[in-house]
């Protein structure tokens, strides 16, 4: 047992426990603020939940009023920005142990300000057991909620909701966690909910579940026996005792009855045969040590995965070469009416098995009783800045080394203002995945842009303090953002799959939450002020070039206009870095920039033979940039699509990324390039040309959650063409996106090592025009 | 105990030919070995085990076991497929074999040839050695001649003397006395058969007694199953200069289980089963007649767990299994309670109170679970108020025993009705050496069982239940369909 002293360092974990002070602003968030609550409490943890409103800061933009008069004066920037208040709905998850219930029930009566509701919703074991410690404590009545009801409700709105919710685990590859991505109907699926029993729940619907069975051996049991076996008594403790036992000094496995002859035999001699079969033997039964076997032994599922999704497929996907039971679960489940579905604890998954247990489990009773009044009419999305992320899951890991905070796990959650649904031009939803590369994956890449992204973080925090120029605590606040983001990136470092796929795209939207978090909405609305203003003096003698030119001469010189105009990316250092020492450089100037053709992705002939062909009926365009690029770039090719007869709808952001275009500027730059230009004075008139909004806030690109007004727009006008723009929407993402439609994606790649990667150098083209196969 | 084999979907299908009368009566010390016995019984090969149900062409995937042709000629091999073939199997079609844990399913070796005349020399034995027991099943001739007894060798008559006037040997080895079954008529001797047992840890000693009294004078076959059949083959034959004729175990199983049930127990109904298990003033064992037996789900609980269904006598599926039978229950108690024999366990655990140990749905819910029909007296987490340290120190040894007993019988329980309600059988058969004398686990099975499947299953438990493996392994020695 000389190794139990593990167990010792457990002590010191105790003391720790008795004598908690809360982080409050890390932890019950916007507290004041809440409106309604609901508290999950298990048989060890207890998952609280509330819902707030949320005040901070958006940048608005508006015409000025007196437009007309006099626009063209040199110093007047083209609309004014405001900064307003906005409120928002959010949802605030809290998992603890029941250590700390009265610790954090007293706090929240300390800082609760103001609620609406006199009722908490309750569900759990626990429910009953602390009813009267909550309505002492919180005055508020104590509501019942059936648990599997709310685990059902709740795991369904994080798996519409979270598209990064469920993964695969696979012990020993790398990572060793596999996000999948979310199909557009995750139904039917089965649902095991490991708590200390088990329950196995078949969920058709939305509102439509079975309890199939379950078992009375579960975590309680591992705890349990794990406390009567050893000298650890605390479950953290008895997981990380298990991870460096060895089962088999205990388990009768096959080879232990077979002898030699299960090679022969073609048997796995690693199948256990007969758990805990070997500690009843007179010549093991003595110098064993339970200690270290038991968990080996008994294989527990963890605290991670305390629900284990099966999702259609795997419900009906076959046997593969699965080493026998470890444990029973698993067997259970096998049996059931439905189909066969083997799940299993940690460490014997294997291709074939698909378990997944959602990121956020151990939240899924709650959303449903905050939902109640608020039914899934919304769409909602994961605040990075907010949300721990997956801890590790390793029981390796000490529990006592972990960080204290890591003891409370948290999930936030925005309400969008507008529902967000497919694109209904994708191939295949159910295979869509908007992410090129998988960082998870792509150990190099993962590094290289973990990096990039540390490196460029001094210039966002200069941006964003130089965004607020009026504010006395711009600096403080920028700091802040500053740890922050750091701080998510060092935990990516080490737990790459701590929010789900990591991605490029991931890191972008990240880096945007944590800057909303601290009250830096718009840092380059400035900026992009001054581009659209700068462009728009321009944009009238870009159109007489490109009229004065030939039919295909003029083409070639949209197409190439378009890429200049990319070049204009804040986002990229490399450009950053020229734009903001070269005040003076230009439209003409990042032409110069491009690669001459043949571009390093070069579709151009097939696509200048389609333009010979008949008009388009509608094109989508996703725009990029603010400035040079959508109004010298886009709006002169949107300008020919219409002219040849092709509707046009121009998707942009509804909020701000970087100096991405919003659809508020884009619609205060269309209004301007309408005062110039007939063309499209009379597109936008005659509704040929539509502005519309994407529903996103990112540098990049989601076709899975595109606003549904947008949706309904590209379906009803029969949209036969998309192009998308820009590096963040068509090479971290959508590369490989497949379309019901012909396509356009094109960009330029402004990072050197990622332009190496794909064969070329910096500032080379990517056009790829794509047709669907028939 | 037999081990529990996992896993694996081994739809696995009564060979006709080996097991035939007629090869019985084949003569011949020195033909072809595989002329008589063909081996015909295959497994499915896991690797690339057919999914649900693909029973029809699950014969495209069988493969015989490697070796398994050992002597046989191609005509032989070429007259076994065509007899397999006109064998309708019996399965229909599209039966789902669940499988939830694939495994490699087991691939036995050749099933070496065992030289015999027609009806073979004495003694007779069948041996079934598991994880945690050896069962050995000895015929006792009572016919025999003067004649005979003249020409009786001197170790046989000294084997035959010491097993049938000891009730124990040695310090572990044990005569199940009144499991006796007399007056038996095997290949036209009639005698009694004897059921003995001893812990696997003492095979050692046993092939050493083999040794030391000579029995490879004897020429006789030792058929033996379970694991350590193989895993003690080598030391059979280098120790004991015995051959042993490895049989598998479930195939053994289900023949000797379906001879014990045809036979009777001394006149009296070998199956039984209890009604009012959970009453204990009403409860009562009363005999069942299992004239039609199938389909029949047969759980064999050693010292792990197999579940199998059978459809006739030589057409069965394994199911599924756990690896948490009565090896865990043993092995549990040992580090739960210090004892160091089953029947101490089970002594503890008639003692015992298992509602201290077990968080039940009641503790949770204040009583019954009503969204999901759940009772409040079922045990919603095993062991699950030793997470509590108050708790822990409350309860005794003996609440331990008991509660591990409740866990490990509910959940092969509950695995059992759930194999029974996808399968569609009704009658399920617990046997195995996890069941001797327990009556709590039995009482248990039959009312969780009961009460489960609200009325539509019927737990069925037979006397010789441990012995059942070395029994089908006499009868293969004796070629007894």
């Amino acid at each position: 047992m000389a190794e139990c002293g593990g167990s010792g360092s457990g002590s010191s974990g105790d003391s720790l426990d008795k004598s908690i002070t809360l982080p409050p602003d890390e932890i019950f968030r916007n507290l004041e603020n809440a409106k309604r609550f609901a508290i999950d409490i298990g048989g060890s943890l207890t998952k609280l939940a509330y819902y707030s409103t949320v005040q901070h800061k958006v940048a608005r933009v508006r015409s000025f009023d007196h437009s007309d008069k006099d626009t063209e004066q040199d110093h007047e920037p083209p609309y004014e920005i405001s900064v307003q208040e906005e409120v928002t709905a959010r949802l605030h998850f809290v998992k603890f142990e029941n250590t700390y219930i009265e610790a954090c029930l007293d706090f929240i009566k300390d800082h609760l300000v103001n609620t609406e509701t006199k009722v908490i919703q309750a569900t759990g074991g626990g429910a009953y057991k602390f009813k009267d410690l909550i309505e002492e404590k919180l005055q508020l009545k104590v509501d019942k909620e059936d648990v599997m009801t709310c685990l059902i409700k709740g795991c369904n709105f994080v798996l519409k909701n979270i598209p990064h919710e469920a993964f695969v685990y696979q012990k020993g590859s790398n990572p060793e966690f596999r996000f999948q991505t979310n199909h557009p109907s995750v139904f039917p699926y089965l649902l095991v909910s490991i708590g200390s029993g088990v329950s196995i729940v078949k969920v058709e619907t939305e509102d439509r579940f079975e309890w199939i069975g379950g078992s009375s051996i579960g975590g309680g049991t591992f705890w349990g026996l794990g406390a009567l076996l050893t000298k650890t008594k605390k479950f953290d403790e008895l997981l990380h005792l298990a991870s460096r036992g060895q089962h088999t000094n205990v388990d009768m496995l096959v080879q232990d009855i077979y002898g030699g002859a299960h090679q022969t035999l073609g048997l796995s001699g690693n199948l256990i045969a007969s758990s805990f079969g070997k500690s009843a033997t007179a010549d093991t039964g003595t110098g064993l040590s339970p200690a270290l076997a038991l968990g080996g032994a008994w294989r527990p599922p963890g605290r991670l995965p305390s629900v284990l999704l099966l999702p259609p497929r795997v419900l009906q996907g076959g046997h593969g070469q699965e080493p026998a039971a470890h444990d029973q679960q698993r067997h259970r489940a096998a049996r059931l009416p439905v189909r066969q579905a083997p799940l299993l604890g940690p460490g014997v998954l294997r291709r074939l098995f698909h378990p997944r247990p959602p990121r956020h489990h151990a939240h899924h009773h709650l959303q449903h009783q905050l939902l109640l009044q608020d039914p899934n009419q919304y769409s909602w999305e994961e605040n990075y800045a907010g949300s721990s992320g997956l801890m590790s899951s390793s029981p390796e890991l000490c529990p006592t080394q972990r960080p204290r905070s890591g003891t409370f796990d948290l999930l936030e959650m925005d309400r969008l203002e507008r529902p967000l649904v497919n694109l209904p031009l994708l191939l295949d939803p159910s295979s869509y995945v908007p992410d090129t590369v998988d960082l998870t994956d792509d150990a190099l890449a993962r590094k290289y842009w973990l990096t990039c992204f540390e490196e460029a973080l001094d210039g966002v925090v200069k941006r964003a303090v130089a965004s607020q120029p009026g504010s006395v605590d711009a600096a403080e606040r920028a700091e802040k953002f500053r740890q922050k983001y750091w701080n998510k990136l060092q935990t990516l470092r080490h737990q790459p799959f701590a929010y789900g796929t990591l991605t490029v795209r991931s890191l972008l939207d990240t880096r945007e939450h944590c800057l909303n978090e601290f009250n830096f909405p718009d840092p380059y609305s400035k900026v992009k002020q001054k581009d659209n203003g700068v462009a728009l003096k321009c944009f009238q003698r870009v159109i007489h070039s490109l009229d004065a030119l030939g039919w295909e001469e003029r083409q070639l010189a949209l197409v190439k206009g378009l890429l200049a105009g990319n070049v204009f990316d804040w986002g990229a250092k490399a450009v950053s870095d020229v734009l903001e020492s070269d005040p003076q450089f230009g439209f003409e100037e990042a032409k110069r920039k491009l690669q001459e053709r043949p571009w390093l992705v070069d579709s151009y002939s097939k696509w200048l033979q389609r333009l010979k062909g008949p008009p388009h009926k509608c094109a989508l365009i996703f725009a990029d940039n603010s400035g040079v690029d959508v109004i010298l770039g886009v709006f002169p090719f949107v300008r020919e699509l219409l002219s040849r007869g092709t509707e046009v709808i121009l998707a942009c952001n509804s909020g701000p990324a970087l100096n991405d275009v919003t659809y508020s500027e884009s619609l205060i730059v269309a209004e301007r390039i309408a005062a110039m230009d007939p063309v499209i004075r009379s597109a936008l008139r005659e509704g040929r040309l539509l502005l519309m909004q994407t529903g996103s806030s990112s540098p990049c690109l989601d076709l899975s959650r595109l606003d549904k007004g947008l949706a309904v727009l590209v379906r009803e006008r029969g949209a036969d063409l998309v192009v998308i723009e820009g590096m963040g929407r068509a090479v971290h993402t959508n590369y490989h996106a497949a379309l019901r439609c012909e396509s356009l994606k094109l960009a330029v790649i402004k990072n050197s090592w990622l332009a190496e990667r794909l064969g070329g150098r910096l500032f080379s083209v990517i056009f790829k025009y794509e047709v669907p196969a028939e | 105990m037999g081990a529990g084999r996992l896993g694996a979907p081994m739809e696995r299908h009564w060979g006709v030919a080996a097991t035939s009368a007629s090869s019985v009566r084949e003569p011949a010390p020195g033909g072809p070995d595989g002329r008589r016995r063909e081996p015909l019984r295959r497994r499915a090969n896991s690797a690339s085990a057919p999914a649900v149900g693909a029973s029809a062409s699950a014969e495209g995937v069988r493969r015989d076991r490697p070796g398994s042709y050992s002597g046989a000629t191609s005509a032989s091999r070429q007259r076994v497929e065509s007899l397999r073939k006109k064998r309708p199997r019996k399965c229909p079609a599209g039966r789902p074999s669940v499988s939830p844990c694939p495994l490699p399913v087991a691939v036995f070796p050749a099933r070496r040839q065992c030289p015999r005349s027609v009806v073979p020399v004495f003694p007779w034995f069948g041996l079934d050695i598991g994880g945690t027991l050896v069962k050995l099943v000895y015929f006792e001739p009572k016919d025999i001649t003067a004649e005979e007894e003249e020409e009786e060798v001197e170790s046989l008559k000294s084997i035959r003397k010491y097993l049938t006037s000891n009730v124990a040997y040695g310090s572990t080895g044990i005569r199940d006395v009144h499991l006796e079954l007399k007056d038996l008529t095997l290949c036209g001797r009639k005698g009694n058969l004897h059921f003995i047992r001893f812990p696997t840890h003492d095979m050692p000693a046993f092939i050493q007694m083999g040794r030391d009294k000579n029995f490879s004078s004897l020429h006789t076959v030792f058929c033996a199953t379970g694991g350590g059949a193989y895993k003690f083959e080598q030391d059979f034959l280098t120790i004991g200069d015995l051959q042993l004729c490895k049989l598998d175990e479930l195939d053994c199983l289900i023949k000797g289980i379906l001879y014990i049930d045809s036979v009777g127990f001394n006149g009296r109904s070998q199956c039984y089963y209890f009604e009012n298990p959970a009453d204990s003033e009403k409860c009562q064992k009363l005999p069942f007649d299992l004239r039609n037996p199938y389909p029949l789900l047969l759980v064999n609980i050693g010292s792990g767990v197999s579940i199998l269904a059978v459809y006739s006598k030589d057409n069965y599926k394994r199911v599924t299994g756990t690896s948490l039978g009565g090896g865990t229950f043993f092995g549990l108690c040992c580090l739960l309670t210090g004892c160091t024999t089953f029947e101490e366990a089970l002594e503890m655990a008639s003692r015992g109170d298992s509602t201290k140990v077990d968080k039940l749905v009641r503790d949770i819910y204040g009583g019954d679970y009503e969204r999901f029909g759940l009772p409040g007296w079922a045990v919603a987490s095993s062991f699950g108020n030793m997470m509590s340290k108050e708790k822990r120190e409350a309860v005794s040894k003996e609440d331990l025993a008991r509660a591990t007993l409740i866990t490990i019988t509910n959940n092969i329980g509950s695995i059992a009705r759930m194999c029974a309600l996808n399968e569609n059988i009704n009658q399920v058969v617990f046997v195995g050496n996890f069941l001797r004398i327990n009556t709590i686990a039995m009482r248990l099975l039959a009312y969780a069982l009961d009460y489960w499947s609200k009325g539509q299953l019927k737990a069925l438990f037979s006397e010789h239940e441990g012995y059942f493996g070395a029994v089908g392994a006499l009868l293969e020695l004796l070629k007894i369909p």
